[in-house]
């Protein structure tokens, strides 16, 4: 995904025209990060309604605040996933806190583990979509379609030594998916890159 | 990544698994045989070397003990599945309990090429062979053991790729909730609305096509004075299309031509659009869509900078002009019509815009009708001795009443004398009632005049000749 790639230059324009009050860049802003943004908190929250409610949330926190975002701390995109994963799991929090105060079953820490288990699947999603193309295309083989590392070194064009490396590397960062702090704590988005 | 469909008969594993307690994994790697004296090096060199001996408690040494795996457990075996939810749990079942029928061969491989081939394992993408190798040697090598642990709880974050397909009134939805917190200090004119949502729309499609399917042909369809007349492409073709057609308002704006240098006689959008697809040595591919997808997102952001006054700067289409509002209307009209066709082509739904867009569409087509009725007449197709007599600009004249059905409707009242006339309810002289979107598939020349689904009332020459008027607004 070129996207992943777009120079800093990109992030630091697109901080001035929202801070300038650009109402194209916040479209244009929509357009690049919408579907990450929904697909992170939909991993979140399980709920359709909820993921487009966290997705207005998200873009209008960019919105009224541009300044909060500096280019210099990372990417635009790892903060805008950080920020969506904060929001998304407070959001859960509170449903279940509240479907829990009112009786409903499962214990508080059965909320914890599934605030946990969710927060840890919406970090992986966000690593495989960060990783570099060539091992996310490796695992895709492997996982997904079933290739044996050897036909996905065929497939890819590449050695089985490379294909190999490319499978090991690829679940290496996704198991740093476990490595954030704990439960809902928001993680660092921006080591997958 | 792939569809769900592959994802069904990987990760039996994942059900079965454990009771996520975290740690109590109840799967052994060690399986007691270290007795193997092939592995002894790497007992002794990297079990003892990072204080992780065997049998050390966790379930991952090699104790003689381990109840898990049989010494010569065969490859695992992909299970089917029920379902593709709660695959939180990451490892695999403890594997079947049945002997093999023969083990493997045993395979001697250095710890290096063992370690290398961890990822491949944990995602059972290792022959038989190495399979069993790798697990001989988990059971002696603490670090291997932990590695290969880690990696297969990675396994159980794969997913399949939910589906992409956000709302596409979400967008609006968002943007206006934003717009409305804080109102914004150059805003997009409203009449560059359409264009902004429509190009977005279609992104978001192209987004979710594959490689091979912006090779998908598409034929393109218009009418040429009464006859519908065609020209195939491909779905990168239709971008290609889009931007070049596009890249006459960034002219008239001043910015760039995406084409280039053009030989004269190449400003009508079909002349572009050939002149695009032959200056292109291979056929058009998906890398069309950035330069596209570029150049939309500069117009909308040039036309909020210039200011709503702008929408009244001309744009030349070569054998005709249109200013800026409309013309970017008629590219929005345009976006959602091709989009349609890739839509089509690929087998992906694909709505109409939202209300309020597709009236304005209308309303241009409306607008735009005085004007192909006349060139109708010029150009002999309508027949002789309509305009019974001629009507003094500004003056009522005979009108046809066009009734809009459905969403983004309304009524519009069409001079049929000449473009100058006023149109008139007293002069009313026939009644079309049309679906909305029926008569923007009229307009963009996909449905002909005669099979368009419309009630009709009145004047039947009047009727037929303001249908096939829609119809000539349409182009390539």
């Amino acid at each position: 995904m070129a996207k992943n790639d777009a120079p800093p230059r990109w992030d630091r324009k697109m901080q001035q025209r929202l801070a300038r009050g650009e109402a194209a860049a916040l479209g244009e802003l929509y357009d690049r990060f919408a579907s990450l943004v929904h697909l992170l908190a939909h991993r979140v929250l399980r709920d359709e309604q909820a993921a487009d409610d966290i997705t207005g949330e998200v873009f209008a926190h960019v919105w009224e605040n541009p300044d909060a975002y500096d280019p210099k701390q990372g990417p635009l995109r790892s903060w805008v996933a950080t920020l969506t994963h904060r929001l998304a799991v407070q959001r859960l929090r509170q449903t279940e806190t509240a479907a829990l105060a009112q009786g409903g079953p499962g214990t508080a820490e059965d909320l914890e583990r599934k605030v946990r288990r969710a927060s840890v699947a919406a970090r992986a999603d966000y690593i495989v979509t960060a990783m570099p193309v060539p091992l996310r295309t490796a695992l895709d083989l492997a996982y997904f379609q079933r290739r044996d590392y050897r036909q996905a070194a065929a497939d890819l064009g590449v050695t089985e030594d490379e294909a190999r490396r490319r499978l090991r590397l690829g679940l290496q960062l996704l198991a740093t998916a476990h490595d954030s702090g704990p439960s809902g704590a928001p993680p660092e988005y921006g080591g997958a890159r | 990544m792939s569809g769900s469909g592959r994802f069904e008969a990987y990760d039996g594993h994942e059900e079965h698994d454990r009771d996520g307690d975290g740690d109590g994994y109840g799967y052994g790697y060690g399986h007691g045989h270290g007795d193997h004296d092939e592995y002894e090096d790497h007992r002794d060199g990297k079990g003892n070397g990072n204080g992780r001996g065997p049998g050390n408690g966790n379930g991952r040494g090699n104790g003689a003990g381990d109840k898990q795996g049989p010494p010569d457990e065969p490859p695992r075996i992909p299970m089917p599945r029920s379902s593709v939810e709660d695959t939180g749990l990451p490892l695999p079942d403890p594997p079947p309990s049945a002997p093999p029928p023969s083990p493997p061969t045993a395979l001697v491989l250095e710890h290096g090429v063992l370690k290398s081939l961890l990822g491949a394992w944990a995602l059972a993408a290792c022959s038989p062979e190495e399979t069993t190798a790798v697990e001989e040697h988990l059971g002696v090598c603490g670090a291997c053991a932990d590695e290969a642990l880690r990696l297969r709880e990675a396994v159980g974050l794969l997913h399949p790729p939910e589906s992409l397909d956000l709302d596409p009134t979400l967008r609006t939805r968002v943007l206006e909730s934003c717009l409305d917190r804080r109102p914004p200090r150059i805003p997009v004119p409203a009449w560059a609305a359409p264009y902004d949502a429509e190009a977005a729309r279609l992104d978001a499609l192209l987004q979710d096509i594959g490689d091979a399917e912006w090779h998908t042909p598409v034929r393109l369809r218009w009418f040429e004075g009464d006859d519908p007349t065609s020209r195939r492409t491909t779905v990168a073709g239709v971008i290609a299309h889009l931007l070049s057609v596009d890249g006459l308002v960034s002219l008239a704006l001043g910015l760039g031509d995406p084409l280039g240098e053009l030989p004269a006689g190449t400003a009508t959008p079909a002349a572009r659009t050939e002149a695009f697809w032959r200056a292109s040595h291979f056929p058009p591919t998906r890398s069309v869509r950035a330069p596209w997808r570029e150049q939309s997102h500069t117009l909308v952001r040039t036309v909020s900078f210039a200011g709503g006054g702008s929408g009244q700067l001309s744009v030349p289409y070569g054998d005709f002009e249109l200013p800026l509002q409309d013309s970017l209307l008629d590219r929005a009209f345009e976006c959602w019509v091709h989009a349609g066709d890739i839509a089509d082509a690929v087998d992906y739904p694909y709505g109409p815009p939202s209300p309020a867009h597709l009236h304005e569409m209308i309303d241009l087509g409306a607008r735009m009708l005085p004007g192909a009725l006349a060139a109708r007449r010029r150009a002999g197709l309508a027949g002789p001795g309509r305009a019974r007599h001629l009507v003094t600009a500004g003056a009522p004249g005979r009108s046809l009443r066009l009734e809009i059905e459905g969403s983004g409707g309304g009524e519009w009242l069409i001079p049929l004398d000449s473009p100058g006339a006023l149109a008139s309810a007293d002069h009313e002289v026939a009644h079309v009632a049309l679906d909305g979107v029926e008569f923007c598939r009229l307009a963009a020349g996909h449905v002909s005049p005669e099979e368009a689904a419309a009630g009709q009332n009145g004047d039947r020459a009047a009727i037929r000749d303001v249908l096939f008027a829609v119809a000539s607004l349409s182009r390539m």
